[in-house]
């Protein structure tokens, strides 16, 4: 067991487990408002730590967050992102903007920046700007955008969401085409698996659209072609 | 009893007074006359200009300043104290914008405002601002506002106030003439700042300094010709006005 364990940490024995998000996420914007799914398998190395990790944390009833890369940088600098955007609620009487909080997240990460920190970030939300959609990571970047994904299967999710992606997509074919999205990555990359969390963020705010497990999701769509 | 308390200023006097708040007060009072004006797509700003000395350059103290391309600011009491309040204030604008990405609203810039005099009124060594400041300018959303702080570090929103030297003349002068037709045009809402200092400035129309912020506009300061004209104007009405009672008399 000892050996094993040893495989999956680094510094030799200091750090005990590294749980990484291997992780597919995305989000895209189109007429209805912004789209997130994620996967959520959560791995140290090569052992799945666990097949239900939630990977979107919902800020406030407006705005939401995506993870991937290392699990504690990401769940932890995005409760510190949650409590500043309170604190501006209260302060301001007023929602803070999309584009405000991915600032705030930004120059947070940019101070700890060559640190060693691992965060890919996509915080999403509809403020009086209409939606928005920024993609953050431990680099400092941030970038506004209409489509991304991120995480170890994020090229398998462009390559679906690219082929299938219109602004004028109608509510159930954006769900059909997230969720498509993730459920390849999931198939072809070995770190992303588990389930589908698909949320959707409208005018009013957003709504958890579903959660499906991809063995289920495997026979809706590859098996059934067979 | 009152020396003993006014020496180091974070202390309270038995009677809960801060006296060094309350001379800052009275600094303020000394200071020339500032009139703040919100109409509805307007926000009007009117200062009592001191009669400078002959061999001085007329423009060089200015007491109406732009803190950001949508809110401007007149104070009342100390010029030099104002100036630091004043840069504080336009970086901070410059900050917001930068990590917010969004112009301040007026009600943010008034409260960083306010929170920096406050906090002069309770570190050591230190004095209050002795400036009270009319804050106006348009939120993004094109709301007009028109804030006023004080030594205190305490602020309200206003319809219309006036700091400075015979500010209670000029605040009853507004609560008797501020009506919602009194501000229904830009015209009239420049012209009812500029009756109000009228009341108490000497010598009419060159001792004003206006200043006007239209919606998604600029800082605009009037020039002294506008100034005489609008003078002439309301001098006119006045005339009017009493020409009308005059024969309602006789008949």
């Amino acid at each position: 067991p000892s050996t094993f364990m040893n495989t999956l940490s680094k510094n030799d024995g200091k750090l005990k487990l590294q749980f990484n998000h291997g992780t597919t996420t995305l989000a895209f914007k189109f007429q209805h408002g912004v789209i997130v799914a994620v996967d959520s398998r959560c791995t140290a190395g090569k052992y799945i730590d666990t097949q239900y990790f939630k990977k979107v944390i919902e800020i406030n009833p407006y705005l939401l967050g995506t993870m991937s890369g290392s699990a504690a940088d990401c769940v932890y600098w995005e409760r510190v992102l949650a409590q500043h955007c309170r604190i501006y609620k209260l302060r301001n009487k007023e929602e803070i903007t999309v584009s405000a909080a991915s600032k705030l997240l930004s120059n947070m990460l940019a101070g700890y920046r060559g640190m060693g920190l691992s965060i890919g970030s996509m915080i999403c939300g509809w403020d009086k700007k209409g939606p928005g959609l920024y993609y953050v990571d431990e680099n400092g970047t941030r970038l506004s955008g209409n489509m991304f994904s991120t995480g170890s299967g994020h090229s398998y999710a462009y390559g679906v969401m690219d082929s299938g992606h219109r602004y004028d997509l109608t509510v159930p074919e954006a769900y059909d085409l997230a969720q498509r999205a993730i459920y390849h990555a999931t198939h072809r990359d070995a770190y992303s698996g588990g389930t589908v969390n698909m949320y959707h963020v409208k005018q009013d705010g957003w709504i958890k659209v579903s959660q499906e497990d991809v063995g289920e999701l495997y026979q809706k769509y590859l098996f059934k072609r067979k | 009893m009152a020396a003993r308390y006014d020496r180091a200023i974070t202390v309270f006097s038995p009677d809960g007074h801060l006296f060094q708040v309350e001379y800052a007060q009275e600094a303020v009072k000394k200071g020339s006359t500032a009139v703040g004006i919100r109409g509805k797509d307007i926000v009007v700003l009117g200062v009592e200009k001191k009669s400078v000395a002959k061999l001085q350059e007329e423009r060089t103290v200015r007491k109406i300043c732009a803190l950001d391309e949508h809110v401007c600011m007149a104070f009342a009491g100390l010029t030099a104290d104002a100036r630091i309040v004043i840069n504080r204030a336009r970086v901070e604008c410059q900050s917001h914008r930068l990590t917010v990405e969004d112009p301040v609203t007026v009600e943010y810039i008034t409260r960083y405002i306010a929170t920096l005099k406050q906090r002069y009124t309770q570190s050591n060594g230190r004095r209050p601002f002795g400036i009270s400041a009319l804050i106006v300018g348009f939120d993004y959303d094109g709301t007009p506002r028109l804030y006023q702080t004080d030594p205190s570090g305490t602020y309200h929103a206003w319809k219309s106030n006036a700091i400075g030297r015979s500010a209670k003349t000029v605040r009853e002068f507004l609560e008797k003439n501020y009506t919602e037709e009194a501000i229904a045009t830009d015209n009239d809402a420049i012209k009812l700042a500029i009756k109000a200092l009228l009341e108490v400035v000497q010598s009419g129309g060159k001792n004003i300094e206006l200043a006007v912020i239209r919606r998604s506009q600029p800082l605009k300061i009037l020039e002294s010709k506008e100034i005489e004209t609008l003078v002439a104007e309301i001098e006119k009405e006045k005339e009017e006005e009493a020409e009308k009672k005059k024969q309602k008399k006789a008949t």
